[in-house]
């Protein structure tokens, strides 16, 4: 069962190698040679011609594009990196700019302050001495009235006490107590004073 | 063979052979433009490999879809990991779309091993590497005289710098033999190889699967899983073969070329 058809394997393998043997593998036939020439010179000038070419084009196309996105890409950062650098100078300068004006709005602040409290200053130095003025005259207005007033009491003082005797102290306490109630008198009634001293008199 | 085989017994059992390589014509006999199956299978690798990169790159855009960054990985590996590790940019760039071609080229013949219903690579048979590897034979040998003069590319590969002349009576046959013979041979017969090796390893598996299914009987069935599984991964083995051939061809064009046309070796 199994040995006939390895006998026929091996008889067909036999008849195989004998057939064979008239045609060596190694030795092309001519019709071989012929379009295997053919085939490849069809496919030589296809590829070389057109379909490699074309390809190549394209890829050239692609690496261009690729080439010129990436320069533009790269002008587009500069562009902006520029822009950048221009926008922060002037976000600098307009820094520098605020603090210089807070600067000297302070400073002229500090003026006005400084004026003001000078002008204060010198207004309250004017009055003072305004007031110091006043105060002056009156005082010596009112020393003037004073020594006329003391220089006329004190001789009428003198006059009464010269006039009275002035035997005994209880009597001259009278006379200086009557002295300063009409002093008194005399003060409380300035306005009359003038009129009421002609009547005492 | 498959009459001797059923007048044996009643099994059939199809082992693949060398005669998968030369089926008969189906145009064209006797011609010099007598058209087989593998003919026709390469015919169509070729509309394929065409339609694909003729409208990939009549569709080429600047922003591209899906279709379009597919093929730009495979040329971009081409430009890249071949033409430029090799060749260096400078002088990579003038050899990209010739290596681009041969690379594309034998990959999709390679593929046509594993696409069903084609079932045969187009490199095996030895016609389409012949054709390939004298392009590249011819293109390495003229760019090297082109850079440095006949005698001057004699010189240059046939007796490298730097060894005491007494060396050269043993180098320089060698070399010659390199450049002129075995270079273009072994591209031939790697890839041939390869792809005739990786045909009858998946024609075996699934012809065994196929025999040992249908035709044997009881336990040895069961066999024809393991076949199966073998032929699954020898597909897979296939496929990335390819690649890696295509791979191969390409990049060692790429090194001839450099020892062509670079002054030190």
């Amino acid at each position: 069962m199994i040995t006939a058809p390895l006998v026929a394997a091996a008889h067909s393998a036999v008849v195989a190698a004998e057939e064979v043997e008239e045609v060596n593998p190694l030795l092309p036939h001519t019709y071989d040679i012929v379009w295997s020439l053919v085939i490849v010179v069809i496919i030589a000038v296809v590829f070389i011609k057109y379909a490699l070419p074309k390809f190549q084009a394209v890829l050239d196309e692609r690496a261009e594009k690729i080439e010129g996105g990436l320069k533009h890409a790269e002008t587009a950062q500069a562009e902006a990196a520029e822009l950048r650098a221009e926008y922060e100078q002037q976000l600098a300068d307009a820094r520098t700019e605020a603090a210089r004006i807070k600067e000297a709005a302070r400073a002229e602040g500090g003026a006005i302050v400084t004026e003001l409290k000078a002008k204060a200053a010198a207004e309250a130095a004017r009055t003072v001495e305004t007031a110091q003025r006043q105060i002056e005259a009156e005082r010596q207005q009112a020393a003037v009235s004073l020594r006329n007033d003391v220089g006329a009491l004190a001789t009428e003082l003198a006059s009464k006490i010269v006039g009275e005797s002035l035997e005994d102290t209880a009597r001259q306490s009278r006379v200086v107590d009557r002295f300063l109630e009409e002093l008194e008198a005399n003060a409380s009634a300035t306005a009359s004073s003038t009129t009421s001293a002609g009547k005492e008199n | 063979m498959p009459l001797a085989a059923e007048e044996d017994g009643g099994a059939t059992f199809h082992p693949p052979s060398l005669a998968d390589f030369f089926p008969p014509a189906i145009w064209f006999e006797g011609t010099p433009f007598e058209i087989n199956r593998i003919i026709l299978v390469r015919l169509i690798a070729v509309v394929a490999l065409m339609l694909i990169f003729i409208i990939g790159a009549r569709r080429a855009k600047l922003v591209p879809g899906r279709f379009q960054s597919i093929l730009e990985m495979g040329l971009d590996f081409c430009r890249n990991s071949i033409a430029y590790e090799i060749l260096g940019e400078k002088d990579g760039k003038k050899y990209v779309p010739i290596i681009t071609t041969i690379f594309f080229a034998v990959f999709f013949f390679n593929i046509t091993g594993v696409i069903p219903f084609l079932n045969i690579a187009g490199t095996s048979v030895i016609g389409l590497p012949i054709i390939f590897a004298l392009w590249v034979y011819f293109m390495y040998l003229w760019q090297g005289v082109k850079k440095f003069g006949v005698g001057g590319y004699l010189k240059h590969s046939l007796f490298p710098p730097g060894v005491p002349w007494p060396i050269y009576i043993l180098l320089t046959p060698v070399e010659a033999l390199q450049v002129f013979i075995l270079r273009p041979a072994t591209l031939v017969i790697r890839l041939l190889a390869n792809m005739m090796a990786g045909h009858l390893l998946l024609a075996l598996c699934f012809a065994a699967t196929s025999f040992l299914f249908f035709e044997a009987s009881g336990a040895l069935k069961a066999f024809g899983a393991v076949t199966f599984v073998a032929g699954f991964a020898f597909f897979l083995l296939e496929v990335f073969v390819a690649a890696l051939q295509a791979y191969v061809f390409s990049i060692l064009t790429a090194v001839y070329l450099q020892m062509s046309i670079t002054e030190e070796h």
